[in-house]
């Protein structure tokens, strides 16, 4: 009946993964990647690389919930926050529990302390999310504030002073938040896991569809028939669970939680998610893009170190990247004429 | 025998009324063309029948059963679809995902219940072929043409088995080519026994394809009569009000 003759397949470039952010900036990656070992040899050693991974896998973590936020057309800025706060609770507990009769049960200390910790993110999260999906706060606002309150119970929990984890359980927490298997970090183990995990819940599940949904037209969305208000609060519940995970697996790192652990880490995370081609306007991002945001944040910033340049130009570069990055999507979804 | 029975249908925002006394019936398979201007009661009537709002008066009756819609869902479970003027298409999803949106299939891999993207563009391709539309299921809204997304909202409404489907303004933001194959998917839906209300400002539309025309006047129904005894020049003055009723 009808010819749709002028109508032909989009060209094998500029359809599917390549056609995506994300593609360019996995070539950025691997260009830096071999620019920053010719100019720094010592980039590609076992222990540098071994840093720069287990630094990734923590802003990785965090990114890939944020990431799920900002497919909806929202963002998270507590995560920096969730992460302080949800460590410190770990370390308390790990401190509280560990002179009880507890103690004697091997493990019980560890696996109380960290569910206490994820529960926290978790707390978070549902108050942000309801305070935005159910009440229709802004987004940025309510996270902004969450990110002041939370970071605010972080000092005034801990007097300011750091947590030490000791006692009981805790070289088994060191061994499962900062040991490796197989010459790999265990963090990056976790990302990549959790990126495994989300990428299927992302791309094969109703849910996961149902948060692109919400991101492309939330009004298209509530008439079909999807639960708007539960997915949109959902989303934060995941991201503030994210940010505990990530924050307890720092405080392993580090064998003692700062007051101020992870402070100004959002601006990191969410320049990931968005550098990997999330859009904050939403309906747009995945699991890889976080991760190869939170990648190529990194290489620049250990192989600007590598090259000697002053550490004060870090931030310098990093913001530059991420304006490029979408300077980059603006000019090619233009000239598909999006 | 009717589908469709509106009887005194009323509907009021605070002090405004926005319809009053609204009654009419459609049968199975009937395509009646819903007219006024703007502000004459149109989406708002389209809106109470897809359970968008409820009526403040009056009563429905929808296959010999009185109905109570809460939920544009509850209208959808009855046998009710709508295609919406904007088309409600989320333009970052593929075809065959907005067809499915809200009702995707699945199967079961090991614990898990993932989507059964195969099915669900099977599915979608087989009816952009019963629409006769070239549109492919895994391609993304965003790149499509004003006609191709009308088929999408349209082939949606083709998932369940929907008894009546209710089209706003479907012709008013697409090309003369379009508009052609739009109505020719109307009467696809009339041959298999599906009735339509369309709601046009599009006269020729209205007087090509539909067997009744019911016309609204600042909430008030003001005619109702098959197509073939009335004219475009009596329906405007119906619109307009230079003619009082017919």
């Amino acid at each position: 009946m009808s010819d749709f003759a002028n109508i032909n397949r989009v060209p094998w470039h500029s359809r599917g993964f390549l056609a995506t952010q994300t593609a360019y900036v996995c070539l950025a990656l691997l260009l830096l990647v071999i620019i920053i070992s010719f100019v720094a040899p010592a980039f590609l050693t076992f222990g540098n690389l071994s840093n720069v991974l287990t630094d990734f896998s923590y802003i990785g973590i965090v990114s890939l919930g944020s990431t799920i936020v900002i497919i909806t057309g929202g963002i998270d800025l507590s995560v920096g926050s969730t992460m302080g706060l949800s460590a410190i609770i770990t370390a308390l507990l790990f401190q509280a529990l560990g002179a009880t009769g507890l103690a004697s049960v091997p493990g019980a200390v560890m696996a109380l302390s960290i569910i206490g910790g994820m529960l926290v993110g978790a707390g978070i999260g549902l108050c942000n999310g309801l305070l935005i999906a159910r009440i229709g706060l802004t987004p940025f606002v309510t996270t902004l504030g969450m990110l002041s309150i939370v970071r605010g119970l972080c000092y005034a929990i801990t007097g300011g002073q750091g947590v030490n984890i000791s006692g009981a359980d805790s070289n088994l927490f060191f061994r499962l938040t900062d040991g490796s298997l197989f010459g790999i970090p265990v963090p990056l183990i976790y990302l990549v896991l959790l990126g495994i995990f989300m990428a299927v819940m992302l791309h094969h599940t109703s849910r996961g569809r149902y948060v692109f949904a919400i991101g492309g037209n939330e009004r298209a969305a509530e008439l079909t028939g999807v639960p708007v208000t539960s997915i949109k609060a959902g989303v934060y519940v995941i991201s503030g669970l994210s940010a505990a995970f990530a924050g307890i697996l720092l405080a392993g790192w580090l064998g003692s939680v700062p007051a101020n652990l992870a402070d100004g880490y959002e601006l990191r995370i969410i320049a990931a998610s968005v550098i990997g081609g999330a859009n904050l306007l939403g309906g747009v991002g995945g699991p890889l893009g976080a991760m190869v945001g939170a990648a190529l944040i990194e290489v620049i910033r250990n192989g600007l170190v590598l090259a000697h340049v002053n550490t004060y130009w870090q931030d310098t570069f990093v913001g530059a990247i991420i304006i490029a990055a979408v300077f980059v999507d603006r000019l090619r979804s233009r000239r598909l004429g999006h | 025998m009717t589908l469709l029975d509106l009887v005194d249908i009323g509907k009021s925002y605070g002090a405004v009324q926005a319809l009053s006394h609204v009654s009419f019936s459609i049968a199975p398979g009937e395509i009646v063309g819903l007219m006024g201007d703007n502000g004459a009661g149109k989406s708002t009537l389209v809106k109470i029948i897809a359970g968008v709002f409820r009526q403040s008066e009056g009563m429905m009756r929808f296959a010999d059963r009185e109905v109570h819609f809460h939920h544009p869902i509850d209208a959808r479970n009855a046998g009710i679809e709508v295609v919406h003027q904007d088309l409600a298409l989320a333009d970052n999803l593929n075809a065959a995902a907005n067809i499915f949106l809200g009702r995707e299939l699945h199967r079961q891999v090991g614990p898990l219940r993932l989507l059964d993207h195969r099915a669900m563009e099977r599915r979608s391709a087989e009816l952009f072929r019963e629409l006769k539309s070239e549109t492919r299921p895994a391609e993304l809204v965003r790149r499509m043409s004003g006609g191709q997304r009308q088929a999408v909202a349209i082939a949606r409404t083709r998932l369940a088995d929907a008894k009546l489907i209710l089209m706003d303004e479907p012709t008013a933001a697409i090309s003369v080519r379009q508009i052609a194959e739009v109505l020719a998917l109307i009467g696809r839906l009339r041959d298999q026994g599906i009735a339509v209300i369309l709601i046009s400002h599009r006269m020729p539309d209205v007087f090509e394809i539909c067997d009744r025309v019911i016309v609204l006047r600042r909430g008030r129904l003001v005619a109702d009569k098959p197509v073939v005894k009335s004219s475009p020049q009596e329906v405007t003055g119906l619109i307009t009000g230079a003619l009082e009723a017919a």
